[in-house]
């Protein structure tokens, strides 16, 4: 015990990793979702990029060649694997820190100053929340039939903040008024400093799992998107991969089976990844729950 | 210790108002208070629940801007002060709250909350040089050893020592005056004479002032005797001066019943004390006082015409340092005595 307090005072990254490896499913969670980094991230400087089509080898059955058999056109789909998993992962992380970054200040500061900007808040909270995201990504997905990934992150990201922000304001809300935020004024620390610093790490746990559900509500999304076909069909998608088995049938066909389930897979296993690890987190966040 | 009486009130409330405006009508919590708080003196502010010592001391700490009147800090008005002298103010005047379980921000550590001052205002350089002053101000606070407890979170503590963080927090910032809002009546009672006693010596051997808010007159015998009681009622003053004359000799209807609830636990003593019987012991709502001494409905002395008439000023008796709100007691005992001043 005395090791373990000694090795807290380290900083921040150690009290991390005590609390995620405290909890024997939240460490099997972040197992899996850095496992599934690795295969994507590192994966792709370990595969042959150049993927040919091959019409004499489509649809081939699992083999020591074609380790997850090959698709409808002839490729080999554990490489299409490899290769298509960085894009939902990227644009699922970028739309959720566009989302809780913005709903972490507005909504933070919202609360905390109340006044015309907190007006301001709620006024562009409440319109932001009457668009419906996934009706604006199908409309200008098919609108403009090409648009990027990069768009598609900036879409779901600048949509979907008004949530998150009136949650926090709310909580901001009420923490304000605590005595320990009253002490904290007292010494002139600053707004900033308050807000930042004195609450916010008070809903850590609560922002942290927050960021990991909008990670994977915009993984859903782009692959919603990509099998939908309403995103272009020359990446590298997993959703895309999905989509094309379901146009060619791959279920009717048992040895075709790898290339619709080998990404099914892999999202499902990563969203059971990203929630077991929220557990940890809660409990690495929270000083009450990290004595267990 | 006579001298220093004499010496500039470091802390000043004068005509001190606060009304809140609420839909059912303005409250008034505080009316017209005048109180100093001198160097290495203690200044008690006892009264029941509800009568404003909470939102007097909330005013003295700049948390709150009275509505109307003056608090200064060494003669600049608190409310108008540019930032540099606010900062000053900020650091000089420190505020103790009751509750040490809300009081301390429970994601971070002891030596986090200690220091958090220090460090934003580069009082501090490395952080050898921080945990070295924490661990200094915890063993102020007699929190010893002090390396054991920098590193851990208010959960792991107890109330008393919760409290002594809090403390020690205030006095990182080597505070001129000390604003203790109840900040015993949350402990235990054997706590509260140890709290009690490092505070003391706080004031006598830094000459911390203090303003000290309780509803538990013991505890501000006990604290205050070198120093004065000011009591409240219903937002005023009604009785203030020395300790040992409001405690033997209390004057003021109001200050003789509070002082006669207080317990005897000498069981031969109880039954000789005479208690006060109050006419009632209904508060009047702050919404719809009455009318003249807001104490008329409640007063064994209340005299018809007299009492219900005009408010009682505040004024000096007896020709010694006391002053009482009364008309009756002023009439019968001060007249009389005043000429020998």
């Amino acid at each position: 015990m005395s090791t373990k307090t000694k090795k807290g005072t380290g900083g921040t990254l150690s009290v991390l990793w005590q609390g995620i490896t405290r909890s024997p499913s939240g460490f099997t969670g972040m197992c899996i979702v850095v496992a599934i980094l690795a295969f994507v991230f590192l994966g792709r400087f370990l595969v042959d990029h150049d993927n040919p089509t091959d019409p004499d080898a489509l649809w081939l059955p699992m083999s020591g060649e074609h380790w997850l058999g090959t698709n409808f056109e002839g490729k080999d789909t554990f490489t299409k694997l490899v290769l298509g998993g960085a894009e939902p992962i990227w644009v699922g992380a970028l739309a959720a820190a566009i989302t809780v970054v913005v709903a972490v200040i507005l909504g933070a500061l919202a609360g905390y100053l109340r006044g015309r900007f907190d007006d301001i808040v709620l006024q562009a909270t409440d319109i932001t929340m009457t668009i419906p995201f996934i009706t604006v990504l199908i409309i200008v997905a098919s609108y403009f039939r090409n648009i990027s990934p990069l768009m598609v992150a900036l879409i779901i990201g600048l949509l979907t903040w008004p949530f998150l922000t009136r949650s926090i304001r709310a909580q901001v809300l009420t923490l304000k008024e605590r005595e320990f935020i009253e002490a904290a004024k007292l010494q002139n620390l600053g707004t900033t400093r308050v807000v930042f610093v004195d609450i916010l790490p008070n809903m850590a746990g609560y922002i942290f799992i927050n960021f990991i559900i909008a990670v994977t509500n915009a993984i859903y999304a782009i692959v919603g998107l990509y099998l939908l076909g309403l995103l272009p069909s020359t990446a590298e998608n997993w959703g895309l991969m999905i989509q094309q088995a379901w146009q060619n049938s791959a279920y009717l066909l048992p040895r075709a089976l790898p290339f619709l389930l080998a990404p099914l897979a892999m999202i499902a296993l990563f969203q059971v990844g990203l929630v077991l690890v929220t557990r940890s987190l809660e409990q690495a966040l929270n000083p009450r729950l990290r004595e267990r | 210790m006579p001298e220093q009486t004499e010496s500039a009130p470091l802390l000043e409330l004068s005509k001190c108002e606060q009304i809140f405006r609420t839909k059912r009508g303005d409250v008034r919590a505080v009316a017209g208070v005048d109180l100093e708080v001198r160097p290495g003196k203690v200044l008690c502010l006892v009264g029941e629940s509800g009568c404003g010592k909470t939102t007097t001391a909330r005013a003295a700490a700049g948390l709150t801007r009275p509505t109307a009147g003056w608090v200064r800090y060494k003669g600049e008005d608190v409310n108008t002060m540019d930032s540099a002298s606010r900062q000053a103010f900020r650091e000089a005047v420190q505020y103790i709250h009751q509750d040490p379980y809300a009081s301390l921000n429970p994601v971070r550590t002891v030596y986090s909350t200690v220091t958090a001052g220090l460090r934003r205002h580069k009082l501090v350089k490395t952080r050898t040089e921080a945990r070295a002053k924490a661990a200094e101000l915890l063993e102020l606070v007699d929190l010893t050893p002090a390396e054991s407890y920098l590193d851990k979170y208010p959960h792991q503590l107890s109330g008393g020592q919760r409290q002594r963080v809090a403390i020690a927090r205030a006095l990182a910032m080597g505070p001129q005056v000390l604003i203790a809002d109840e900040s015993t009546s949350m402990l235990d009672v054997s706590i509260r004479v140890s709290l009690l006693n490092t505070l003391g010596r706080l004031r006598d051997d830094l000459d911390v002032g203090f303003l000290f808010i309780t509803h538990d007159l013991a505890v501000a015998k006990y604290f205050a005797w070198d120093g004065e009681i000011a009591v409240m009622y219903l937002g005023e003053i009604v009785e203030q001066g020395p300790t040992p004359q409001i405690i033997n000799d209390p004057q003021h209807p109001y200050t003789k019943a509070l002082i006669s609830a207080v317990c005897e636990p000498d069981p031969r003593l109880a039954r000789e004390k005479k208690t006060v019987r109050l006419r009632s012991s209904e508060i009047p709502s702050l919404t719809a006082l009455p009318s003249g001494c807001t104490f008329h409905p409640r007063c064994p002395l209340f005299e018809p015409g007299l009492c219900d008439a005009s408010a009682p000023p505040l004024s000096l008796i007896n020709g010694d340092a006391r002053r009482l709100a009364c008309h009756v007691v002023a009439r019968d005992h001060g007249p009389a005595r005043a000429g020998a001043n």
